[in-house]
């Protein structure tokens, strides 16, 4: 039974990788079980200078979903490289290293200095809780095809481009993110939402507004990679609100090429890793030689 | 230690007063593991996607003591819990008071919830703890008979006066200097850990505060229960169920 798939020539050992933002650097679920049972682990989003992000409340529970609005907090890319990056790479795992800027020539220095140090490189060009840069980013065809052209050039490993779901049309964009020479495609980042608190007439997020997530967007994502998956030749990391190995078949069969668990991590620590067990056990109950079998499998109407 | 992530059986769970509940599960190794104010991340069913930290109220032979207050849908499907029934817990997390520095007596500030973490140190100070509990009103006091039993003295106050002191917790605590703290121990809203803080530094004795934040993950990678803090002259956020929930109030910053 073959587990493993290939991003633009990045071998994976199995399709699932773990969601920017919600895993840390890795460090806190090593506690639980082994990294190296996962495919690859996506670190939380990278900037050129340290972050402190946003004020609390960052995190707002929705109906079968959280809103949260970090803001992209971390110690800065250098800091990453010296300090975290060795003892992830302690384990057999691939690494996709997250990257945000405010410009586009943050973008590229942070291009090259990951390059070093990671296996593929994810463009966040989606992130909705940040006042510059960020979604701003992401959300036109232009500025897609602009920055896409710009990072590649400056990037010594494969490029991710992750997208927004926060646009009119997605494949258009996947288009103009494929054509400007991006690798790989992972997808949806959070969808723009929020919360009043009816007694203070507050918002419960400090920002106002955060990046929803969790399986009530579930269906929304598995859509958006249907349809990309078919407007573009390249590889599709899919996601949003996988919990189950179920879900993450759902994905495949959408047309993902890999899955990335995320949310899900926050219920339980070993989300990701029973994602892997339960797909291994589709396939042995399903006769399933090749999980990349599944991917693009739905028979559409 | 690595926190463990657990399905335990409930020992028992009623209310012990108005919408406060008192909680026994068993969990012999994550007992073994749990210091005082710590605590544990608990799942409320299908429904709420989010686990809800809860701070430990007593360590007990193989099985944790949690007091709650029923607050919203998660606490509510908690409430509802049955001798017998499972309850998914991960835990012990976080950072706990450490009861070392200590070097003679401390006084313990708890203010309405905030004061069952405070149980456990009671405990382990016993006749060291001089216990200063804040609560609304008489209604809502609870476990001053066990406080008592453990430890040096529990005086009480109230926002009405309907029992003990009329005024703020921490008013109170600083009629107790002659005790000669050695440091505090406290947790409650923020206001009260603000006017602890201040009574340290009037002491000229450290404090050692739990804080409370909206949480996800609870064990230090999501970032969203961030605290606003100063550490080696730098200001940044911290993370309160990593970094906390216990934190020298010297480093806390209040807005």
């Amino acid at each position: 039974m073959k587990m493993s798939v290939n991003i633009a020539g990045v071998e994976l050992k199995n399709p699932v990788v773990t969601g920017s933002g919600t895993f840390g650097f890795g460090e806190e679920y090593g506690e639980f079980y082994d990294l190296s049972e996962l495919g690859g682990i996506g670190i939380k989003g990278l900037t050129l200078k340290k972050r402190d992000g946003n004020p609390p409340p960052r995190i707002a529970e929705t109906p079968l979903g959280i809103l949260n609005s970090v803001g992209l907090q971390n110690p800065g890319v250098d800091y990453y490289l010296e300090h975290d990056l060795p003892k992830l790479r302690q384990h057999d795992v691939k690494i996709i290293a997250n990257i945000a800027g405010n410009t586009v020539e943050e973008y590229c220095e942070m291009a090259e200095k990951v390059s070093a140090g990671c296996d593929l490189i994810e463009l966040n060009i989606s992130c909705p809780n940040v006042k510059e840069g960020g979604v701003a980013f992401g959300t036109s065809c232009n500025m897609v095809e602009h920055i896409t052209r710009e990072v590649k050039k400056h990037a010594a490993v494969p490029l991710v481009v992750k997208l927004s779901p926060n646009v009119t049309d997605i494949a258009e964009i996947a288009r103009a993110a494929e054509a400007a020479g991006a690798d790989a495609l992972s997808l949806i980042n959070t969808l723009l939402g929020m919360r009043i608190d009816i007694k203070t007439r507050r918002p419960v997020l400090h920002n106002n507004v955060g990046g929803m997530s969790g399986p009530a967007v579930k269906p929304v994502a598995v859509r958006m990679v249907w349809q990309v998956a078919n407007a573009v030749k390249v590889p599709v990391i899919g996601m949003g609100g996988i919990q189950t190995a179920e879900d993450a078949i759902e994905f495949l069969l959408a047309g993902a090429t890999a899955v990335s668990v995320g949310t899900a991590n926050f219920r339980d620590p070993y989300a990701a890793l029973k994602v892997v067990r339960g797909i291994e056990a589709y396939m042995r109950e399903n006769g399933i030689e090749d999980v990349a079998e599944l991917t693009g499998g739905v028979r559409p109407y | 230690m690595a926190p463990q992530s657990v399905i335990c059986k409930v020992i028992h769970n009623r209310e012990i007063a108005r919408g406060i509940f008192d909680m026994s599960f068993a969990c012999p190794g994550m007992a073994e593991l749990a210091r005082p104010g710590q605590f544990v991340h608990i799942a409320c069913g299908e429904g709420n996607l989010l686990r809800r930290p809860i701070s430990i109220a007593d360590i007990l032979p193989g099985a944790l003591r949690v007091i709650y207050e029923v607050k919203g849908e998660g606490t509510r499907y908690l409430s509802q819990l049955k001798e017998g029934d499972p309850v998914d817990v991960l835990g012990p997390l976080g950072r706990g008071f450490d009861l070392s520095r200590a070097s003679g007596n401390a006084i313990l500030i708890g203010g309405g919830i905030g004061v069952f973490p405070l149980l456990p140190v009671a405990k382990l100070l016993g006749k060291r703890a001089y216990v200063a509990l804040g609560f609304r009103s008489a209604s809502a006091a609870v476990l001053t008979e066990e406080f008592s039993a453990v430890s040096a003295g529990v005086h009480i106050a109230t926002d009405d006066g309907s029992m003990g002191y009329h005024g703020f917790v921490t008013d109170m605590a600083e009629m107790l200097s002659g005790v000669n703290p050695t440091i505090l121990y406290a947790c409650g809203p923020k206001p009260m850990l603000k006017n602890v803080k201040l009574l340290a530094e009037k002491f000229g004795v450290p404090a050692e505060i739990s804080m409370e934040e909206r949480m996800g993950c609870g064990i230090g990678a999501c970032l969203v229960c961030a605290c606003k803090t100063r550490k080696n002259g730098e200001e940044g956020f911290s993370h309160v169920c990593k970094d906390g929930p216990v934190f020298d109030a010297s480093e806390v910053i209040f807005e």
